[in-house]
């Protein structure tokens, strides 16, 4: 017994350890309807921490000029702080280098940057691109588009009844017409975590590249591009407690350098005359006009504090939300979980019988609890399911078990609502 | 507003026992409704003879407050002229919007259980569905949207 109690007395230290995050949020302290809010839609954007707004109160109090520009002592500091985010960002994910890092405006930017800018110039017609029924329309739409404009055909590989990837049909896929993959990370309706790196050696042994949509994935868990050994990874900052408006494009220097510029305008130049304009190296050549400073450099201070916390830290105490959440929900008669992968981020989407999820949002916000419904930008994924929409809340590490249990207690007072 | 007094008996009621709800086998005019927003559909077939709606009845999936709407829409409007139904149309689209001034005379009825709708933006456009549908019926057209050109209303749509 002695082993059960340790056990228990170590998890209430780490849960009391991670209690104390809460009052770096000031969001938390909101009320909604007079209740408490319960925030639990941070899959679709998290909370900014104090330490992040007070970054960017400083940086607009003090640091403010246009970067890359002037000679002026703002200008010097604004730029050294814009290329610092940069370096934050490459040592988060393990880059080798800071001018592999691309600022984009977020995820679906870089992904239509890459589309443009290697899509455009070395996919054609009868070509081949793999997808997944997993995709966010963000990784959908754009090579669509391409598609249409080239001939290109899209090929999308199938998941089971848990939301797992069909590997051994991926796999299959493969020919010499196939040219691109597009690989989401971690599923933002249902929470897999796809096997990334085994997917990405087999796309490299047939010589095509890969794009990893990591949006969801890297405010969970530790992201080693080097190691997964993807040619592309893009997320947004505001999923992982940064602010809007910013993102992060992440390239092997050698393909960032044999594409076209996506953008054309002022800072991805070298020269400009009306004859002929030649571009600026990477990553500039990528971020055509003054890019979002302010919003890079929160990006940075949000890297800055997640570490201060622990990504793996973050992640187990996610992973304890989240079988708390499962365990308490598959209690209630009449709600089902649509993804149940072995392995999955801290996303719970579930539906309920005779009940539409619209109509769960709406209740549960009358609770001060938010929750997201819909389809989560992945109707084709919902196609599969078979259902219009589901419900999904997602834990962050700011949220506790209380918040799970009043969230249970949420989904068991609507049914009574509509069962009377 | 608290969300739970739109949910009144009356909307839960239609939602558990929706009237004129399948489909018609002499309709001659049909729509498909969709809101892309969360992917609710609804199917609404009438049959219009001299200009009167004879018969009506309507199918999909959808909440609550979406099939309520449908459900009472269809009891509203059967047996009106078509004119008289695109008086409510206007009417219940203006009230879900907040347009509608309910002191004024107007010809809801019952259908202003629906109108602390406006309140839940986001929850607009479920009630609105059924009344595009009925438009787009009635004027032969054959799919009706709550977005982009076919949105008489142009809220935006979700994200993410």
């Amino acid at each position: 017994m002695k082993i059960v109690d340790a056990t228990l007395e170590q998890d209430v230290t780490f849960a009391n350890e991670m209690e104390k995050v809460r009052a770096d949020f000031p969001v938390l302290k909101l009320e909604v309807n007079g209740k408490p809010l319960i925030y639990l839609d941070s899959a679709a954007s998290s909370q900014m921490p104090q330490p992040v707004i007070d970054r960017l109160v400083y940086y607009q109090t003090s640091q403010h000029a246009n970067v890359h520009r002037g000679v002026h002592y703002l200008s010097e500091t604004a730029t050294s702080e814009y290329e610092g985010a940069r370096q934050k960002v490459q040592h988060f994910v393990n880059a080798r280098e800071d001018r592999e890092i691309i600022f984009t405006s977020g995820t679906t930017d870089a992904i239509n940057l890459v589309m443009h800018g290697y899509g455009r110039k070395f996919i054609k017609a009868d070509d081949e691109i793999i997808l997944t029924t997993l995709e966010h329309h963000s990784n959908i739409v754009p090579w669509q588009m391409l598609a249409q404009e080239t001939g290109a055909k899209i090929r999308v590989v199938p998941v089971n009844d848990a939301g797992e990837l069909l590997v051994d049909e991926y796999e299959k896929f493969f020919n010499q017409r196939t040219k691109f993959v597009g690989l989401i990370h971690v599923s933002n309706a249902l929470g897999t975590i796809n096997p990334v790196k085994k997917m990405i050696a087999l796309a490299h042994m047939h010589g095509v590249p890969v794009l990893v949509d990591g949006a969801q994935a890297a405010p969970h868990m530790k992201i080693d591009v080097q190691d997964l050994d993807c040619d592309f990874y893009v997320f947004s900052a505001h999923k992982l407690c940064g602010p809007t408006g910013v993102g992060m494009l992440y390239g092997k220097a050698s393909l960032l350098e044999s594409m076209q510029p996506f953008k054309g305008g002022g800072e991805m130049i070298a020269t400009v005359t009306f004859e002929k304009t030649t571009y600026n190296t990477i990553p500039h050549k990528f971020e055509a006009g003054t890019p979002p400073i302010a919003a890079a450099i929160g990006f940075g201070a949000a890297i800055d504090y997640l570490l201060t916390i622990g990504i793996d830290e973050i992640h187990a105490y996610e992973m304890e939300l989240l079988h708390y959440a499962t365990e308490l929900i598959n209690e209630l008669s009449g709600v089902h979980v649509i993804g149940t992968a072995a392995s999955k981020t801290s996303v719970l989407s579930f539906v309920v019988d005779g009940i539409h999820p619209h109509d769960i949002g709406t209740l549960l916000n009358q609770e001060g609890i938010a929750v997201r419904t819909g389809h989560h930008c992945a109707q084709p994924l919902m196609q599969r399911f078979k259902i219009p929409a589901t419900s999904r809340a997602s834990f962050a590490f700011y949220n506790n078990r209380s918040e799970v249990e009043a969230f249970i207690a949420g989904i068991y007072s609507v049914q009574k609502f509509f069962s009377r | 507003m608290n969300a739970k007094s739109l949910y009144q008996e009356v909307i839960l009621d239609h939602n558990r026992k929706p009237r004129n709800y399948g489909s018609l086998n002499n309709a001659n005019h049909h729509a498909i409704g969709h809101n892309p927003l969360c992917g609710d559909r609804l199917d609404v077939s009438l049959s219009l003879e001299d200009g009167h709606i004879d018969n009506i009845a309507f199918q999909g999936e959808s909440c609550a407050i979406c099939k309520a709407s449908a459900s009472m829409m269809t009891a509203a409007v059967k047996g009106k002229s078509r004119g008289d139904a695109e008086i409510l149309i206007h009417e219940f689209r203006d009230m879900a919007t907040g347009k509608l001034d309910l002191d004024n005379p107007h010809h809801l009825g019952r259908l202003t259980v629906f109108s602390g709708i406006q309140e839940l933006p986001t929850r607009v456009k479920c009630a609105i569905l059924p009344w595009h549908t009925l438009h787009a019926a009635l004027n032969s057209v054959t799919s009706a949207s709550t977005e982009a050109e076919s949105d008489p209303i142009h809220l935006s749509a979700g994200n993410g």
